[in-house]
C-alpha cells in the first residue's frame, strides 16, 4: 500500500495532540490577562481633558480640600463635578490671562459647561453611592488612589466587579476612622488588623455582597 | 448480499444473518460509505432535513432579534417548550450510552450492530438538547457565565443550583459520549482508509484513524481505552437524567418536589432512547439492506427493554398519584386532580395511552415480530415521552399555591418552529453520519462471524478482526 502521508506527519500529530492542551490553556490565560490589563480597564491611563487640570498642584501644592470642588460627595451618590463658577472663584483673580485657562474663561463667558472627560464611570447597572462609603470610613484614596500625586487624573483601579467585592468581602482591611476619609496621607495609628475589625463593629459595616446591593 | 429472508423465532434468532464471511461483512458495511453512487433517497432525506435546519436557523434568528417574548413562556409558566424539549432530547440520548457502556460491560454481544448509530444518535440528541437551555438563558452570548472560571466579576456560578449541576452533567455526558464514539470508530476508520479509492478520502479517513495499523499493541491499548471509557460512561447513564430530574425535584413546586423523580427520569430516558433507536433502526436496515446485521433478535431485545422500562415509568406515574393522596398535602392532591381533570387533562390521558397502554402490546411475541407494529409503537412512545415532559412542566407550574397567580401556557409558532428545527438538525446530522461513517461497527461485527458457522470459530475476541487492518487478506 502506498504511503498517503509524509513521514513528518508523525511529528506533527504528536506535537499537535500534546501541544493542544497547552495551547488551549495558554489562550484562556491570555484572554484573562488581557481582560484585566489596563488596555481593557484603563487603569493607570491618563485621560486627556479640555483643560490640563492638575490635581497634584491644587491638592498637594495649594492644600484645597476635596469637598471644595466635589461638593456633594458627603450627601449624595454622585460626588459632583465642579461648575465653571467654582474654578472662577480663584481664576477670576489669579492667572487671569493664562492661555492655558482660556477654555475655562470661555465657558464662563458663554455660561456653558466645560466638557470634562469622566475618569471614573461605572456602568449604569451598578449602583454606587459616595456618601455611604464616606460615612462608613472608606477614604477617597482607597478607591481613587493618591489623587494629590496625580498631575493629570487617571483611574487608579480597574473598577472590575472583583475589585469592588475585594473590599465588600473584607471591609476591615480598608476601613479607617470617618474623620480621616479626606486624608491623602493616612497612616493607621494602630495596626489595621486590630483597628479594622473594631471600626467595622463600631460603624455597623455590613460589607454587603448580595446582588441587589449594587444591581438594584 | 446473501440472504435477507426474515428469520423465524425471534428469541432464538442469531445476531447476524447466516452465510456471512469476514470479507462480506466488511464489504457490505463499508460500501455504504465508500460507494460513489449516493442513493436518491439519501438526497431527498437530507434535503428535507435541511429544510428543518432552515426552520431552526430562522427560529433562532427571530428569537435573538426579538427576545424571549416570541415564545409562549410567561408567569406562571416560565419553563415551557425549551425545558420540555431539552429533557426529551437528553432522554433520547440515553440509549446510546446504555447500549455502548452497560451492555458492553455485561457482554451482551447483540449490542454490536446497533451501538455505533445509537452512540451517534446520542451525540446528535445531546446537541439538539443543548440548543434549548442555551437559548432559554435569554442572552446566549453570555452563556459562558455558567462555567466556573476566574472572571473579573469575582464570582462563581451558584453551585447550589441544580441548573448548574445540569451544565456539568450534560457537558460531561457529551464529552464522554463523543470520546466513546470516536475511539470505537478508529479501527473502522482505518478500514475505510485502506479501502477508499481517492487520495483525498484516504487522507481524511487516514488522519481520523490516528495511524491505526491493527497491530497487536494497538488492539491491546484499544481494548484498555474502550473498557475504561465504558466504565466512565456507565455512571453517566444514571447520573445525567438524575441531575436533570433535580431541576424539578429540588424545587418546591407540587408535582416536582418528589423523591421518585430521579429513578423515574432515568427509566423514562432509557425508554425513550430505545424507542428512538427502534424508530431509526427499522427504516435504516430496510433502506440499506442491513437485515442480516440488525436482525429480528435486535428488534425483539429492544422491544423488551422498552416494555421493561415502560413498566418502571408507569410505576412512577402510579407513585406520583399515590403519594399525592398519601401526603395529605392539599396542594399535592390538587396537583394530581388538576393534572388528570384540569385544562391540560387531555395531555395526561394521552400520555397514559402512549406510555402505559400501547406498550403493553409488546408482551405479545407476535407484535414484537411485526416490524410495522414495532415501528408504530416506537413512534407512539416517542410522542408519549414528549407528553410526559409537557405534563410535568406545564401542569405543575400553571397552578401552584396561589390561585391568584394561576395561568395558562400556550406555545407559539416560534416554540414549535424551534422544536421542529431541532428534529431537522438531528436528521441532518444523522444523514451525514450514515453516508460518511460506518453506521455499524465493522470490526465488532466480524467477531460475530464465527457464530454463523461459515468460518472456523476463533478463540480470542479480536483475532478475527486483527487479521489485517481491513480484512483484505481474507477476501476470496
Amino acid at each position: 500500500m502506498a504511503q498517503i502521508f509524509h513521514p513528518s506527519t508523525n511529528t506533527l500529530s504528536k506535537v499537535s495532540i500534546f501541544g493542544g492542551v497547552f495551547f488551549v490553556f495558554g489562550a484562556l490565560w491570555l484572554a484573562s490577562e488581557i481582560n484585566r490589563s489596563s488596555y481593557v480597564t484603563q487603569a493607570g491611563v491618563v485621560r486627556a481633558q479640555p483643560v490640563a487640570f492638575g490635581h497634584k498642584h491644587h491638592v498637594a501644592g495649594l492644600g484645597i480640600d476635596c469637598r471644595y470642588c466635589h461638593t456633594s460627595v458627603e450627601e449624595a451618590a454622585f460626588a459632583g463635578i465642579p461648575s465653571t463658577k467654582t474654578c472662577m472663584t480663584c481664576h477670576s483673580q489669579i492667572w487671569t490671562e493664562a492661555p492655558m485657562l482660556e477654555p475655562v474663561r470661555a465657558a464662563f463667558r458663554e455660561d456653558a459647561s466645560i466638557p470634562w472627560t469622566r475618569v471614573h464611570d461605572l456602568p449604569d447597572f451598578a449602583y454606587f453611592d459616595h456618601s455611604i462609603h464616606l460615612a462608613k470610613g472608606i477614604g477617597c484614596q482607597s478607591c481613587h488612589g493618591q489623587v494629590d500625586q496625580m498631575p493629570l487624573a487617571w483611574r487608579e483601579h480597574s473598577l472590575n466587579m472583583e475589585w469592588c467585592l475585594s473590599c465588600h468581602r473584607e471591609p476591615e482591611k480598608h476601613v479607617r476612622p470617618p474623620s480621616e476619609v479626606f486624608n491623602m496621607n493616612y497612616v493607621p495609628e494602630r495596626p489595621q488588623s486590630e483597628l479594622g475589625p473594631e471600626l467595622v463593629r463600631q460603624l455597623h459595616i455590613q460589607g454587603r455582597t448580595n446582588c441587589s446591593a449594587c444591581h438594584r | 448480499m446473501s440472504s435477507a429472508k426474515p428469520t423465524g423465532a425471534a428469541s432464538g434468532a442469531p445476531v447476524i444473518g447466516p452465510g456471512h464471511s469476514l470479507a462480506s461483512v466488511t464489504d457490505q458495511i463499508s460500501k455504504i460509505v465508500l460507494s460513489r453512487q449516493t442513493p436518491t433517497g439519501w438526497f431527498i432525506g437530507l434535503g428535507v432535513a435541511m429544510l428543518g435546519v432552515g426552520v431552526l436557523i430562522t427560529a433562532i434568528g427571530w428569537l435573538l432579534w426579538w427576545g424571549l417574548g416570541v415564545w409562549g413562556i410567561n408567569q406562571p409558566v416560565g419553563w415551557g417548550f425549551a425545558i420540555i424539549n431539552f429533557v426529551w432530547w437528553i432522554g433520547i440520548g440515553h440509549a446510546g450510552t446504555l447500549i455502548s457502556a452497560i451492555l458492553l460491560l455485561l457482554k451482551q454481544e447483540w449490542r454490536t450492530s446497533i451501538n455505533r448509530f445509537a452512540e451517534a444518535m446520542t451525540l446528535f440528541a445531546v446537541m439538539c438538547a443543548g440548543v434549548f437551555p442555551l437559548l432559554h438563558v435569554g442572552r446566549p452570548w453570555l452563556a459562558y457565565w455558567l462555567l466556573p472560571y476566574p472572571n473579573t466579576m469575582g464570582m462563581w456560578p451558584q453551585f447550589r443550583s441544580p441548573l448548574l449541576w445540569d451544565v456539568f452533567a450534560v457537558s460531561t455526558y457529551a464529552t464522554v459520549s463523543a470520546l466513546f464514539w470516536y475511539v470505537g470508530l478508529i479501527p473502522d476508520l482505518a478500514t475505510l482508509r485502506d479501502r477508499a479509492k481517492s487520495l483525498v478520502w484516504k487522507r481524511i479517513y487516514g488522519a481520523l484513524a490516528l495511524g491505526w495499523r491493527g497491530a497487536a499493541r494497538h488492539w491491546e491499548r484499544y481494548e484498555t481505552a474502550y473498557g475504561l471509557l465504558a466504565g466512565l460512561a456507565t455512571p453517566l447513564v444514571v447520573s445525567v437524567h438524575t441531575v436533570v430530574s433535580f431541576d424539578f425535584a429540588v424545587s418546591v413546586i407540587p408535582g416536582w418536589h418528589a423523591t421518585i423523580m430521579p429513578p423515574y427520569f432515568v427509566a423514562g430516558a432509557i425508554f425513550s432512547g430505545f424507542a428512538m433507536v427502534l424508530t431509526l433502526a427499522i427504516p435504516i436496515r430496510r433502506i440499506f439492506g442491513l437485515e442480516d446485521f440488525i436482525t429480528m433478535k435486535h428488534l425483539d431485545n429492544m422491544a423488551k427493554v422498552i416494555l421493561a422500562t415502560g413498566m418502571i415509568v408507569c410505576y412512577g406515574y402510579a407513585m406520583e398519584a399515590f403519594f399525592a393522596w398519601y401526603s395529605g398535602s392539599p396542594y399535592e392532591r390538587y396537583m394530581i386532580v388538576n393534572r388528570m381533570l384540569g385544562p391540560y387533562g387531555w395531555s395526561y390521558w394521552a400520555l397514559i395511552t402512549c406510555n402505559l397502554l400501547v406498550p403493553q402490546l409488546l408482551w405479545s411475541s407476535a407484535v414484537r415480530r411485526n416490524i410495522a407494529a414495532l415501528f408504530a409503537i416506537a413512534i407512539v412512545v416517542n410522542v408519549g415521552m414528549w407528553l410526559e415532559r409537557f405534563v410535568i412542566v406545564v401542569t405543575s407550574l400553571h397552578r401552584d399555591y396561589l390561585p391568584s397567580s394561576w395561568g395558562m401556557y400556550y406555545p407559539t409558532v416560534w416554540d414549535w418552529a424551534l422544536y421542529i428545527g431541532t428534529i431537522g438538525l438531528f436528521f441532518f446530522l444523522l444523514f451525514l453520519f450514515i453516508r460518511f461513517l460506518p453506521m455499524i461497527s465493522i470490526f465488532e461485527m466480524r467477531t460475530l462471524v464465527p457464530a454463523t458457522g461459515e468460518e472456523p470459530p476463533k478463540k480470542g475476541l479480536h483475532i478475527a478482526a486483527s487479521a489485517g487492518p481491513s480484512g483484505e487478506a481474507r477476501r476470496p
